[in-house]
């Protein structure tokens, strides 16, 4: 009996053969891992056939080399796939076992959000920086002549009586000639004095009116100012102006309409009323705020010529705004500060 | 505010006959008289006429007597028969016409009447007495037609009583604007309603629409003088004063029906003849008149202000203390001349010369008085009658000899009485002045491009003498009416061309701002600590700013406390919460706690806003004319009287900081929360602050309270723990805790310079950890800071990852470690460098805090 022929062709397809059959059958890695050894390792078939290349005469080589290789690379390939497919299969056991019920709540971290009556003042105010105006603020205890005198409210007039005001009383009663801003309309005065004209300033901010809280009135409450002094406005432009801010508020729908009224800081004085497109019991007008054009004795009280210079101004209220778009039935709850009121409008609105 | 009766109106206009509340609303509003109210019918259903037939009184066990009543009620007769109609009053008889409301009616209550059961009869509707119409208060029973001012020859039974009472009517009210007294009127409301509709207008305010014209004054009139030594603004407190007389009046002649019932639809009460007539030719022409008893009123009247300490009972039978501003109307019993007051002019007479009565003689005055003295009174005495609300408004100075004349005319129809030819006009008053114009500054102004005609035709239809010049200038001198005082400027005439013309015509034009910068940097930054908290887990809350003494208590505040310095207000919404907020936190706790209270324990809420910070004795605020730029110098007098207000923002957390749930327990809220939301807001205002411990600062617990200040020491704010006694003042959760900061405070302290950027190394970094022992008393703060400057620029952070106390460190004794990186720009850091950064870390920790490095 003869040592066999390691490049013996017949043996070599059996090794093949008998090495594919093990590595499919190969159930897992480890399995896997011994069958390599079994059938590449340094005793195997293939590895002595390939060591016995080596011994043979020169010209042999390349034809046994023919013989060998591909074999080799079959089942190396085969051992290749084997092992990615069960590295997969393992992967994907191992996440399964990892497997967390994601409906469970989650939230450790506590979320917080904005006031919406201040988100609506920056979306206010954004709206105006859009149109290239820009935004100011005045104080709240405020001089009585910049909440009236400056606005054409000579100490007499009628509507001075109208406002409701909160008085500052001084030391021992004296008087202090102070109020609570009953308007944003002060800041009208101070913007024209600070910055001169031309002048397009917005004003969102907090005023006072010696009403007691019910479910629409608030003695704290907001409003935002509009006033523009530049050479060559008109009420067309005021118009213009109001149309713009409402569509920006409440859609594309929403237009306003002018009435005649009185205001003392504006001539010709207007109540404008909003389109409301989503208004219960179907679309209609409604009271939004008053508007004119700016008083020529406003201009002068700030030291502008109201031969050269014309304005207009308008002011409407936060909360009715707000409560109009988010249908809010009742001012407690803008007011009270519970945090489930709030918590509804996030940071954005 | 004007009610206006429909049919009075169309004295006046044009109306149509369909003319409806809400139509006449509309067509008011396009002029600026806004709706006030519909006032719906009073009374609905059937209410008729009745004539009484028989009267049979039947006593009750209970004492009364009842009367079962037969009632003729023609067509509403059941089966040709009258009704039955149980009746309680017993000022009636029979054949008397009266007013009975049957099943179906509704009164004002709402009272529906029906057909019932009651005193053995069945009771088919109901006899009415004025007050159950709600027509007056009258106690007397039934309203018996012919005692109201009826006559019976005008009345049918089963005749509707709702037309005849004017009961069935919606009646609108209007809101007048402060610069539209005229319109406090029939005539004024009906010129509007011609502005409006272009309906055909008859101005009943002129001499030439009376039938007889006014006549002069004459030297033997009523004797008046005006003696103002006062003048408020230079203005004479009255510049006219018609006095009419009429005698041998019927003191017992009823106001006619027609009369009352236009009066009580205009919300005015019926009172007497001489009184209702005043009152209905001020509400038909809007000249407060006064009706006298010619008997108890002593020539000369002496107009004059009021002599400190004198008083007067008015005709609200209040007795007032009078102000030396008053201006009175007096008269001169026994040759004392203006010795006795009988009125506060223009705002409400006297009880003692009040027409009663017995009064057959009247003296009537028209007068004219200034708005601003008129206003000051009614204000004073809290005053606000019909007269008031007119002259405050103004009046127009030509009606008062007009108004007289009415009312001589209808004392003399209505009263039987005879016009006495003496009359008295004292007439100083001024004019409206004219004004220059040009007819081009509506279009203008209103950007709608109005033709000449059209300006020059509307001011002339709204009553003005237009002055035409004889060139083409578009310049022309506008004389306004006289009862428009309000028209001083162009711009008020250009309000009436718009108005008039339709504020509808106006274009709906864009402007182009010339572009601005944007927000202000703190205005951006206010947003971006607003987010920061809210995204941090803080719920913003607004907080009235209202505060008293005993908010500032709970806090423990000490009395001589900073924060108890605060504005007061003279008319506080609540007593006990007179002063006006020097921090948030006092009310922001208050919010804090109402959650709590509605079961919500886990909170955190911040607030955004500005607090109230008066410098004690500043002075008042300079009172500065309208219309006029105020000096530099005045305008600084201002702004030092006005308190500082700075902006603040605050926080409150309580409970749970993380919540409890699948996980684990929640975790507590601690000091630590509220000082890192502080460090937060500084981190995204950009300013660099530090944290030192503060152990005297309500509302905080003394240990655990940190003062943040800026690098140069100034304070900026508190964070920390709550006092437990404050805690528990308040009902808030233990350990709650809180924060305050100066935000326009941090804000200036911004450089406001762009960050200049440190390059980024790519080099390897060193980790270096150090574990230093020192006294327990040594804040942590101040080791780090020995650590960094031992560090020097390698250093690019260190981290205090542990605390430990105990016995290995010893008593009194408490280690703290360190990780520190180290990274160099431009190589990597070999064993020397970071041998030598130890050594100096070592070395400045044991100078600077004295600490050991732990073995």
């Amino acid at each position: 009996m003869s040592t066999p022929d390691p490049l013996d062709t017949a043996a070599l397809d059996a090794a093949v053969d008998a090495a594919l059959a093990d590595i499919a059958a190969a159930g897992d890695l480890d399995a896997l891992k011994a069958v390599r050894t079994t059938h590449t390792g340094d005793r195997s078939p293939l590895a002595l056939a390939n060591r016995a290349i080596g011994g043979l005469p020169g010209p042999e080589k390349a034809a046994a080399g023919k013989n060998v290789g591909p074999r080799r690379g079959r089942v190396n390939q085969a051992i290749a796939a084997r092992q990615a497919e069960l590295e997969a299969e393992r992967d994907a056991l191992v996440l399964a076992t990892e497997t967390v019920d994601v409906t469970l709540p989650t939230g450790r971290a506590p979320v917080g959000s904005r006031h919406p009556i201040e988100l609506v003042q920056e979306r206010i105010a954004d709206f105006f920086v859009g149109l290239g105006w820009e935004i100011a603020d005045g104080p709240e205890v405020e001089a009585e002549w910049f909440n009236f005198d400056a606005l054409n409210f000579g100490p007499d007039h009628p509507a001075r009586q109208m406002q409701d005001t909160f008085y500052v009383e001084g030391t021992d009663g004296a008087e202090t000639n102070l109020v609570l801003r009953t308007h944003t309309s002060p800041v009208q005065a101070r913007s024209l004095l600070a910055r001169g004209v031309p002048l397009y300033v917005a004003v969102p901010g907090k005023v006072f009116r010696t009403d007691a809280l019910d479910a629409t009135h608030t003695p704290v409450f907001h409003q935002v100012e509009g006033l523009a002094v530049d050479k060559g406005l008109t009420m067309g432009n005021l118009v213009g102006t109001l149309d713009a801010f409402a569509r920006a508020m409440f859609g594309p729908e929403a237009k306003t309409r002018l009435r005649p009224s009185f205001f003392p800081f504006t001539e010709p004085s207007a109540e404008m009323d909003l389109w409301f497109p989503q208004k219960k019991g179907g679309p209609g007008w409604i009271e939004w705020g008053g508007c004119g054009m700016v008083h020529p004795n406003v201009l002068r009280a700030a030291g502008v010529d109201p031969e050269e210079y014309s304005g207009f101004a308008f002011g409407m209220g936060i909360e009715r705004t707000l409560m109009l778009r988010h249908s809010i039935a009742d001012m407690h709850d803008i007011v009270e500060g519970d945090v489930r009121f709030s918590t509804q409008f996030g940071t954005e609105i | 505010m004007p009610r206006i009766v429909m049919d009075w109106l169309a004295e006046h206009v044009e109306l149509p006959a369909d003319l409806t509340a809400d139509r006449l609303a509309a067509d008011l509003v396009r002029v600026g008289l806004e709706e006030e109210a519909v006032h719906g019918a009073a009374v609905t259903g059937p209410l008729v006429v009745g004539q009484v037939l028989e009267v049979t009184p039947e006593p009750q066990k209970n004492g009364k007597t009842i009367n079962w009543c037969q009632v003729d009620v023609g067509e509403h007769n059941v089966d040709g028969a009258p009704r039955g109609i149980v009746c309680g009053a017993h000022n009636f008889g029979v054949g008397d016409l009266v007013v009975v409301a049957l099943p179906g009616a509704v009164l004002p209550g709402p009272f529906a009447i029906s057909s019932r059961k009651t005193y053995g009869h069945v009771s088919d509707g109901m006899i009415c007495s004025v007050r159950e119409l709600g027509i007056g208060d009258d106690h007397d029973g039934i309203m018996v037609l012919t005692r109201h001012g009826y006559d019976a020859a005008d009345l049918v039974p089963g005749q509707d009583a709702l037309a005849l009472l004017g009961l069935g009517d919606e009646v609108l009210e209007i809101n007048v604007t402060p610069d539209r007294g005229y319109a406090f009127s029939y005539r004024g409301v009906a010129r509007e309603y011609a502005h409006s509709t272009g309906a055909a207008f008859t101005d009943l305010g002129l001499p030439e629409a009376l039938p007889t014209p006014p006549p002069a004054a004459t030297p033997d009139g009523f004797a008046v003088e005006v003696d103002d030594v006062a003048p408020v603004h230079g203005q004479v407190g009255c510049d006219r004063f018609v006095t009419r007389v009429v005698r041998g009046i019927d003191p017992g002649a009823p106001t006619p029906a027609w009369m009352r019932r236009r009066l009580e639809g205009s919300g005015m009460r019926s009172i007497s003849l001489a009184v209702d007539v005043t009152n209905y030719v001020m509400l038909d022409l809007g000249q407060p008149l006064h009706a006298y008893d010619l008997a108890k009123v002593a020539a000369p009247i002496v107009v004059r202000r009021a002599a400190a300490g004198e008083r007067l009972t008015t005709l609200d039978d209040v007795e007032r203390r009078l102000d030396p501003e008053d201006l009175l109307i007096t008269d001169s019993p026994d040759g004392a001349r203006g010795s006795r007051v009988l009125g506060l002019a223009g705002v409400m007479g006297g009880a003692s010369s009040e027409v009663g009565e017995t009064t057959t003689d009247v003296l009537v005055e028209a007068a004219h008085f200034d708005p601003v003295t008129v206003a000051r009174t009614a204000r004073r005495h809290r005053l606000p009658s019909e007269a008031a609300k007119r002259f405050e408004r103004g009046v127009d100075p030509l009606l008062p000899a007009v108004a007289a004349q009415r009312v001589v005319d209808l004392l003399v129809e209505l009263g039987g009485g005879t016009a006495d030819p003496a009359v008295s006009d004292l007439d100083t008053a001024t004019r409206p002045a004219p004004v220059a114009f040009d007819v081009t500054l509506p279009a203008r102004l209103a950007g709608v491009p109005y033709t000449r005609e059209e300006v020059v035709g509307t001011l002339r239809e709204i009553g003005c003498a237009i002055d035409e010049p004889a060139d083409a200038s578009t310049d022309v001198v506008v004389t306004p009416p006289t009862w428009r005082p309000d028209l001083t400027e162009p711009a008020a005439l250009v309000e009436e061309v718009v108005r008039i013309t339709g504020y509808d015509r106006v274009p709906s034009v864009l402007p182009a701002a010339p572009g601005g910068r944007g927000l202000t940097s703190e205005q951006r930054i206010r947003r971006s600590v607003a987010r920061a908290l809210a995204e941090a887990g803080f719920v913003e809350v607004l907080s009235y700013p209202f505060v008293g003494a005993a908010d500032l208590d709970a806090l423990g505040l000490p009395d001589d406390d900073e924060r108890r310095v605060a504005v007061r207000l003279a008319n506080p919404l609540a007593d006990d919460r007179p002063l006006m907020r020097t921090h948030l936190l006092v009310t922001l706790l208050e919010t804090a706690r109402r959650n709590v209270s509605r079961g919500l324990g886990d909170v955190a809420v911040f607030e955004l806003g500005l607090v109230t910070r008066p410098t004690p004795g500043a002075p008042a605020a300079p009172q500065l004319p309208v219309g006029v730029r105020p000096s530099d110098e005045d305008l600084d007098a201002v702004a030092a009287a006005v308190p500082a207000q700075p902006r603040s923002v605050a926080g409150v957390l309580a409970g749970n900081r993380g919540p409890a749930g699948w996980w684990g327990p929640g975790r507590p809220v601690d000091w630590a929360d509220a000082v890192d939301a502080a460090r937060l807001v500084a981190r995204r205002v950009g300013v660099d602050v530090v944290v030192v411990a503060d152990p005297e600062r309500m509302p905080w617990h003394p240990g655990r309270c940190a003062r943040v200040e800026l690098t140069d020491g100034t304070p900026v704010g508190h964070a920390g723990e709550l006092h437990p006694k404050v805690v528990e003042n308040l009902g808030l959760p233990a350990r709650s805790a809180a924060f305050e900061l100066d935000l326009s405070a941090m804000i200036a302290a911004t450089s406001g310079a762009p960050v200049a950027a440190a390059p980024v190394s790519a080099f390897p970094a060193a980790k270096e950890d150090f574990a230093f022992v020192v006294d327990a008393d040594v804040p942590a703060a101040d080791v780090r800071a020995a650590i960094v400057a031992g560090a020097g620029e390698l250093l690019e952070d260190a981290t205090l990852f542990d605390v430990f106390t105990g016995e290995q460190v010893g008593d009194g004794k408490k280690s703290l470690a360190y990780s520190l990186r180290l990274r160099a720009a431009d190589r990597t850091l070999g064993a020397d460098d970071v041998r030598a950064v130890r050594e100096s870390v070592v070395a400045a920790a044991g100078r600077r805090v004295g600490a050991v490095l732990r073995g």
